[in-house]
């Protein structure tokens, strides 16, 4: 497998032009990724190329699955035995290694806490995604936001919540990020600016963007050095939600400091990308709206830490957002909850051979990065530290009663005042919780 | 807007237009177009944009071309506006300000003329205000800005272009009502209830338990709306009170028709208000 990658735009063929006045790409044209900026001048519509559809849902032969032409060169160049240009260090691979088997090994504690009823409701698991979220995050600073939907416990860890955290969270202890009150689907963190979960798919997409809203309200408003950037996660169901294209208009209107992230696993429960959507290359909906459209290997960390790599430099210097389709899959069900029947096997095994944790450990291992001992070592360290944040949930407490009516209000006089005019908050029953409100 | 450099405006031609209702009017050349900003006609996307601008430092004031385009970013006030202070722990707090004009008047047809203050009164975590005069309305405004709590501020149409103290039109007919009770021996308490969500419960106490018969005059729709709520809640507290049921006016259920004589009997008339008071207090 080719680690080495870089993203790149590549402009399928266009077959016809019915717009003969306009002159358009017509040839491949391979831009390399610091020619995102060049990309807001060619807004013509691309004809799609005829796609098989097939009704497995394997990808449709013409999207071109980014590959590095620039890279591979680079490596003819030199000397196969020593390859001075990898793309990452030595701590760079063992923290993006690190990063990934934490996302796998909590996950698939979930799973198993899951089924032994310690967690409830709707839980979904991020097994196989990992790279897109390590790819991205690990590139942040602690200032920078992140946004996700309701497939979103690795993403909070890849922003830094304490696995013990999350875990709690899961559990429905006070110890959990948000106090228990949010749950597998809203994982919030102040600290980190993981600004969440949530349930509704697009409902996060416009919060996004609202935080990068206030990075350049900060920047010429209030005249604060302010280069935060925001990052939104989503899969390939809400690109065909209207906040999805709403998000995309006002962000390129306003040059917000965002990254657009789909993260195209193919499925939306049990929906296959291909017959929902009309034109299943999401990547192209961003020179529509005048951004640029990567679509990048979602199950290679390494192409995809160098697609962010350009995206976020873009927004950090206030050049706009960038559309970033990752292609990547999920190895489990949608949820806990899901049977997972529809999918051809056939479709999962072929993805399993792309596993990127896999991918990653071949990678470092084959240019002596590291050993397989210190990886083996990294495995064990997690996972030493998921049964540390299982226990450290179990030992947690539950909420309380008092803590029912905590937290509705940031301001709880916004209970009102009861019929004896006094403000129910003062009431002495409210601290235990047992208020009329 | 000066005082704090973080409040600013969103809405749909807020900014150059100066607002649909001119009610901001020259604030965009004030204050700059990203301060008083004029956002494209995307009600949800934008509301939401308000609340993660607001999670993360500012204050923003989204203003609804008209109350009913609400609806449109109901997702997000209910679920993020409302609830996400909740979610996230009390992390992140919401301190926006939704506002939008409504309600019947000069017969701008059925969807324009909607008061939609029952649809969010179910919605945990806001607040949700009503101004009747330009007095009151300029207050509530501060209280709302000023306030960490989401609050979602309900204005009548009809008050944009008045200039002296003159009140909304419910409040209106309920005065001129009273004033004809009033010729007519009978001793009304009007009480304007300005908070929606939560109830002054207080006053209304005071009031019935001097008064014991209560009318509810409103313009929201009869089913389901403030005024049934406001019942509700008065039976369930003020009930050794009462030596009448309670009695609830309110708009019919019928979307607002265009003709001007249509529009007008769906709303409550002062001539109904006196039967109303008069039947109560014959009982």
């Amino acid at each position: 497998m080719a680690c080495s990658a870089a993203g790149k735009i590549i402009h399928p063929p266009s077959i016809n032009s019915a717009r003969s006045a306009q002159k358009p790409h017509s040839s491949h044209k391979i831009i390399s990724p610091s020619a995102f900026l060049g990309f807001t001048s060619q807004p013509d519509k691309l004809f799609p190329v005829s796609r098989t559809i097939s009704s497995t849902g394997r990808r449709s032969a013409t999207v071109m699955a980014v590959s590095s032409d620039v890279v591979k060169e680079k490596k003819l160049k030199n000397a196969p035995s020593s390859a001075p240009n990898l793309l990452i260090t030595k701590e760079e691979g063992l923290e993006l290694y690190e990063d990934m088997i934490l996302g796998r090994a909590f996950e698939d504690m979930c799973a198993q806490m899951y089924y032994r009823g310690k967690m409830f409701g709707f839980v979904h698991l991020y097994n196989g995604q990992e790279a897109v979220s390590t790819g991205f995050i690990k590139l942040l600073k602690k200032e920078d936001c992140v946004v996700s939907t309701y497939r979103d416990h690795v993403h909070a860890l890849s922003k830094g919540v304490s696995a013990r955290a999350v875990m709690s969270e899961l559990f429905g202890k006070t110890t959990g990020c948000c106090r228990g009150q949010g749950g597998s689907m809203h994982m919030f963190s102040k600290e980190h600016n993981m600004l969440g979960g949530f349930a509704f798919i697009g409902e996060g997409i416009p919060v996004a963007t609202g935080a990068a809203f206030t990075s350049k309200y900060k920047r010429e408003v209030l005249k604060e050095d302010c280069d935060e950037v925001t990052l939104a996660f989503f899969g390939d169901g809400t690109c065909n939600n209207g906040q999805f294209f709403e998000c995309l208009n006002m962000a390129t209107l306003w040059k917000l400091p965002i990254v657009f992230v789909v993260e195209n696993n193919l499925w939306a429960i049990g929906m296959s990308h291909l017959r929902s959507t009309s034109d299943p290359q999401i990547w192209k909906k961003g020179p529509a709206f005048g951004m640029p459209g990567v679509h990048v290997d979602g199950m290679d960390v390494l192409k995809v830490r160098e697609v962010a790599k350009e995206a976020i430099g873009r927004a950090r210097r206030g050049e706009g957002p960038t559309l970033v389709e990752c292609e990547t899959y999920r190895f489990r069900g949608h949820s806990l909850a899901d049977p997972d029947e529809l999918r051809d096997p056939a479709e999962k095994a072929h993805y399993a051979t792309r596993d990127p944790i896999t991918a990653l450990k071949k990678y470092m291992t084959e240019n002596n990065l590291a050993s397989e001992s210190e990886l083996k070592g990294i495995e064990k360290k997690i996972d030493e530290v998921v049964e540390d944040a299982v226990e450290f949930g179990d030992k947690s407490p539950v909420p309380a009663r008092s803590q029912l009516l905590e937290n509705v209000f940031a301001d709880p006089r916004g209970f009102g005042i009861g019929p004896d005019g006094k403000y129910r908050c003062e009431d002495p029953k409210f601290t235990e919780g047992t208020a009329q409100v | 807007m000066e005082h704090y450099p973080r409040v600013c405006v969103m809405g749909e031609d807020v900014g150059h237009y100066g607002g649909s209702y001119k009610v901001t009017k020259d604030l965009a050349k004030k204050f700059g177009d990203l301060r008083v900003l004029d956002t494209p006609i995307a009600e949800n996307s934008f509301t939401g944009m308000a609340i993660g601008a607001a999670m993360t430092g500012i204050r923003p004031v989204v203003e609804g071309m008209n109350m009913g385009f609400l609806l449109l970013a109901f997702n997000q006030i209910s679920d993020n506006c409302g609830m996400l202070h909740y979610t996230s722990g009390g992390q992140f707090t919401i301190p926006t300000v939704i506002r939008g004009p409504g309600g019947v008047g000069r017969q701008p047809g059925a969807e324009h003329s909607q008061m939609l203050e029952f649809y969010f009164q179910s919605i945990p975590g806001i607040q949700m205000v009503a101004c009747s005069t330009p007095y009151n309305a300029k207050g509530l405004m501060k209280a709302a800005i000023r306030s960490e709590n989401p609050v979602v501020l309900f204005e009548l149409v009809l008050l944009y272009n008045l200039k002296e103290r003159i009140p909304d039109e419910m409040r209106y007919h309920v005065m001129q009502a009273a004033k004809t009770l009033v010729n007519k021996g009978y001793d009304p308490e009007v009480i304007d209830i300005r908070s929606l969500k939560p109830f002054d419960l207080y006053t209304i106490g005071n009031s019935v338990k001097k008064t014991h018969r209560v009318l509810i005059v409103e313009e929201c729709m009869r089913t389901g709306g403030i005024g049934a709520s406001l019942t509700a809640a008065i039976n369930e507290n003020f009930r050794y009170y009462l030596d009448t049921p309670i009695v609830c006016l309110s708009s019919k259920d019928v979307p607002a028709p265009y003709a001007g004589t249509l529009e007008e009997w769906t709303v409550v008339q002062p001539p109904q208000i006196v039967t109303a008071v008069e039947q109560l207090c014959e009982l």
